[in-house]
């Protein structure tokens, strides 16, 4: 069978086309990729026991680890999950269920905004609220910093997916003689709980790799923190530190807790998929 | 059950005019006419669903024994006037659930008493031989036909004093539909039922007073043999003769 001129051309602008959007998923994959591989020559070297276990060694010494960085980072990522968490879902709530025409829309460009300003200018923020009255760098001050990026995910994630559920629902609960509060919490709510967990495991995973917002609130610290009100290690600005810093050793630890960091969000993320993908129940 | 003057409106729309009703005790009544005639919208405002629109708006009476149901708790109103949907809409809930879901909300806490009210609604309404060994599974695997029939079940475990169904039936085939007929006739020896239907021969089987609504208004309301076969409105015998809608 031949091809006349227009078919062929329709064939040759097809295989361009094809070859293109492979090419950009191809690059898309690789760097992440890429990245995984590059953390995982550097760090592996220093990611073994003591890393979690141990504490900074001083430049020139080998070993040690950054066990008070991990603590720090999950005390920290804790406090603002327990500010973060039920704001950002109650206020979701609100925002889904409770629609009150300006104000509504005045709070949701507000979660907007809130999302798109830079992290280290949320940092300012906690440093002004918290670590000048208190004259104190502070676990405190770090977690506020981290809940303030993670109320606006979750309250746009939360009415989001309360949002998908059929209306039919809400109808079906109030013609039941359910007041809107339960309709809201035993129907609504539940129908749409595997996206909303999703969307709070996203933020938190998001807020754990945050390190602008803490350079100012928590700052860092090379031994165990004992009081939330002390400067506290965290891994983001362990990173930060060890890898500006002049020293081989140092170096290494630094990719090795990229490595830890990076695992963390990609198995939280891994998570979050596998929450969405199981079927309603 | 009785309307008086009733006049609704969704914001500067009026949807219905001047609507006189009355709702006979443990009769069916059966509401019909052509696409957005309002007969939807009048089933809605009897156990007042339509609040949760915004816009809605309504003049008039809507009497539930003699009482006012503007002036009555809405949640209480609703426990007394159950309602069906045109869409089946089980929860996401096991099917136990979703029968005791209404008593619960009520008040009902006691799990022996939630069982005995599962079991009652889903025999009457015939459910129950077909799914008395499946209880905690979701009601989402049941087929339309029995997802229906579970709503149905779900209204009828508060024990309502009056059902509403909008056009139950509209989404099911032939003998899922004789199946919630059937139901009807059981219940209502004990329920008021007011039926939507798009349906002219489900009206005329199942219905003891028929009304035709047309561009809002009630055209006619009488026993369903005379809507049928003696109506005294030309509009009325051009549509249950099918010459339109």
């Amino acid at each position: 069978m031949t091809m006349s001129p227009r078919t062929r051309w329709r064939y040759a602008v097809n295989n361009v086309m094809l070859t293109l959007t492979a090419l950009c998923t191809i690059s898309t994959i690789s760097i992440l990729f890429f990245i995984l591989g590059y953390l995982v020559v550097n760090g592996i070297s220093s990611f073994d026991l003591a890393f979690f276990t141990q504490l900074p060694k001083a430049p020139g010494e080998s070993g040690g680890g950054m066990a008070n960085a991990i603590i720090g980072s999950a005390l920290m990522v804790g406090l603002a999950s327990l500010i973060g968490i039920p704001v950002g879902f109650l206020g979701g709530i609100y925002l889904a269920e409770y629609d009150g025409g300006w104000f509504s829309n005045a709070v949701r460009y507000a979660a907007d905004l809130l999302n798109g300003i830079p992290s280290i200018v949320l940092g300012i923020v906690a440093w002004n609220l918290l670590v000048v009255p208190m004259k104190s760098f502070s676990a405190w001050a770090g977690g506020v910093a981290l809940s303030l990026i993670l109320i606006p995910i979750i309250v746009r994630s939360t009415e989001q997916f309360l949002r998908a559920v059929p209306n039919s629902l809400r109808e079906g609960a109030l013609a039941l003689g359910a007041n809107k509060a339960t309709t809201t919490l035993t129907v609504i709510v539940p129908a749409a709980r595997r996206g909303i967990l999703t969307g709070i495991i996203l933020g938190v995973a998001r807020i754990a790799g945050e390190t602008a917002p803490l350079l100012f609130t928590s700052l860092n610290n090379q031994f165990w923190t004992t009081s939330l009100g002390q400067p506290t290690a965290s891994l983001p600005v362990m990173i930060f530190t060890h890898a500006i810093s002049p020293y081989d050793d140092w170096h290494r630890q630094a990719w090795a807790a990229g490595l830890v960091l990076l695992t963390i969000v990609l198995l939280a993320n891994i998570t979050a998929r596998f929450v969405v993908s199981r079927n309603v129940g | 059950m009785r309307s008086v003057n009733l006049n609704f409106f969704y914001s500067q729309f009026q949807a219905l005019h001047d609507i006189n009703l009355e709702i006979e005790s443990n009769k069916i009544t059966a509401l019909i006419g052509p696409s957005g005639c309002g007969k939807s919208t009048f089933l809605r405002t009897l156990n007042r669903i339509n609040e949760t629109i915004r816009g809605a708006n309504y003049t008039g009476e809507i009497l539930l024994d003699g009482v006012s149901v503007l002036s009555q708790d809405v949640t209480s109103l609703r426990r007394r006037v159950g309602m069906v949907f045109q869409k089946s809409n089980p929860f996401p809930k096991s099917i136990f659930d979703n029968i005791a879901y209404g008593p619960k909300v009520n008040g009902m806490t006691a799990k022996a008493d939630l069982e005995v009210t599962v079991e009652r609604s889903l025999r009457r309404s015939a459910l129950w031989e077909e799914v008395k060994d499946k209880l905690q599974k979701p009601a989402s695997a049941l087929s339309g036909g029995q997802q229906q029939r579970l709503c149905i079940a779900r209204a009828m475990a508060v024990e309502p004093e009056v059902l509403l169904l909008d056009e139950p039936c509209s989404a099911l085939d032939p003998i899922a539909t004789l199946k919630i007929e059937e139901l009807l006739f059981s219940i209502k020896d004990s329920t008021t039922i007011v039926i939507v239907t798009h349906n002219m021969q489900q009206a005329a089987r199942v219905a003891d007073k028929t009304g035709f609504f047309m561009l809002g208004k009630l055209v006619e309301f009488d026993r369903t043999e005379t809507i049928f076969k003696n109506p005294s409105k030309k509009e009325t015998e051009d549509y249950v003769t099918g010459r339109f809608g």
